[in-house]
């Protein structure tokens, strides 16, 4: 079990703020995503697109700004748990809460601050007939352990980084690798495309181009998947298809925790301190609702701000505290280092 | 002042709105599409409008001169479901004089 202050769900750039914020109260935090990596939508969607609204910022690309939210919050020493889904909460006696990840994980934090943006990224499923039965008998959304094709058959779709990179991978595991796309055109890095060619080319990967997958058979497991190409349908046989059509964020198990949900979003209270319906429970950034609500990042590093002052007082009930300005009080660090503004030199003057 | 525009939006329940579109604020389909909260929060736009998420998929209903396909928009279409021949991102097409009278379905969520 992780034992923290306050638990994170979402490695979004409010989530990583409310690190920052926390810190300053001497707050521990613990960060659950079920992305790989931190930075939610930033690294997942757009990395490599500018963003023009962040205060001081003229000009900044998402990916740089993680990096940098990354920077500015490690002293505090964060936990990050990626790639695991928050599952279910239980509320202890002691006021405290219990959330279990899709792998079992237990996490137990005075606060949870739900900093989930538009959800959780789940796969988006191709619409086959039957597909929803042949999961785990031979198609597969994401590939976790890529021995488990050594020497079979393999077909992946799609047209992205991923399609093609894992293509490419495959190549050199399965015994036979067909990527399937509806055009010719592959929006992948170029380096990638290429790499698919030369194997294409060299007889390790077959194409089909523009081809859609229509159809799936086989009795238990898979064992065949309908093309259509151009109108005419081919039957091929294969072990495997996986389909890499991107993610698609989901609220997810999230939306069973018995928060007030109004439109996709969870209703909080935004006249203090973006506290959910359950008390310990906060929504901050494009996962919550209030009226006048705006989905921008720098609302949701001023709701994270205004949640770790409350989380505070659930921490150290009566405990006082006033909000200090960081060029005054400098930043000590749980990894023991200190950031202070230099002190001024007095000099008299002869 | 710049003349609104009119559109006629056919929503995923298959209710037609007419609805005015300006022409002057940048704006796009999809966003008017949410302006008018013709579609569910969480259902549509969920890239922002980048191209990325095909959620503002829409079928174009009559013949209207638009801009053609960019390069983004073809490829997410290319790996989007329920795509038609008359399938655009809204996302991508903004709201110009050009589009008066314009007629779109909103394809389904998937």
């Amino acid at each position: 079990m992780i034992k923290t202050d306050i638990l994170i769900i979402g490695a979004g750039p409010t989530g990583l703020f409310a690190v920052f914020e926390a810190g300053l109260l001497k707050l521990k935090c613990h960060i659950l995503d079920s992305l790989p990596q931190p930075g939610g939508q930033l690294s997942e969607l757009y990395p490599k697109k500018p963003i023009y609204d962040i205060p001081g910022f003229p000009e900044v690309l998402a990916g740089d700004l993680v990096n940098n939210l990354m920077e500015q919050i490690k002293q505090f020493e964060p936990g990050f748990t990626l790639g695991e889904r928050a599952e279910t909460i239980e509320k202890q006696e002691d006021g405290s809460f219990i959330v279990t990840s899709n792998k079992g994980k237990k996490f137990q934090a005075s606060v949870v601050a739900i900093a989930g943006g538009l959800g959780s990224f789940e796969p988006r499923k191709p619409l086959i007939e039957d597909i929803e039965f042949y999961e785990n008998k031979g198609v597969k959304y994401f590939i976790k352990n890529p021995e488990k094709f050594r020497n079979k058959r393999v077909v992946i779709a799609g047209g992205g980084d991923s399609a093609l990179d894992w293509s490419v991978f495959l190549s050199n595991v399965a015994s036979e690798v067909t990527l399937i796309h509806r055009r010719n055109e592959f929006r992948g890095a170029l380096d990638s495309v290429e790499k698919v060619q030369e194997l294409k080319n060299a007889g390790k990967i077959k194409m089909i181009t523009p081809g859609e997958v229509v159809g799936l058979n086989g009795a238990e497991h898979l064992e065949s998947i309908d093309v259509d190409i151009n109108g005419a349908h081919r039957n091929i046989p294969t072990d495997y298809f996986i389909p890499l059509f991107g993610l698609t964020p989901k609220l997810g198990p999230i939306a069973n925790w018995g928060l007030e949900i109004e439109r996709n979003a969870i209703k909080v209270n935004n006249a203090l301190d973006y506290q959910t319906n359950i008390p310990g429970i906060f929504a901050i950034g494009d996962v919550n609702t209030y009226p006048g609500k705006l989905k921008l990042i720098l609302c949701g590093f001023h709701e994270a701000t205004l949640m770790c002052q409350a989380a505070y007082q659930i921490i150290n009930p009566g405990k006082k505290y006033l909000m200090k300005y960081t060029t005054v009080s400098g930043i000590d660090g749980f990894d023991g280092t200190r950031k202070e503004a230099p002190k001024a030199v007095v000099k008299a003057i002869d | 002042m710049t003349q609104d525009v009119t559109i006629k939006i056919t929503d995923r329940e298959g209710i037609t709105h007419e609805v005015q579109a300006p022409t002057d604020m940048n704006m796009n389909v999809m966003e008017l599409v949410c302006a008018y909260e013709l579609a569910p929060e969480g259902t549509i736009g969920l890239c922002g409008g980048m191209a990325m998420c095909a959620s503002c998929q829409c079928y174009v209903l009559n013949q209207v001169d638009l801009p053609e396909r960019n390069e983004d928009e073809e490829a997410m279409l290319s790996e989007a479901f329920n795509v038609k021949d008359n399938s655009r991102l809204g996302c991508q097409i903004y709201i110009t004089n050009a589009l008066e009278g314009l007629e779109i379905a909103l394809a389904p969520e998937s």
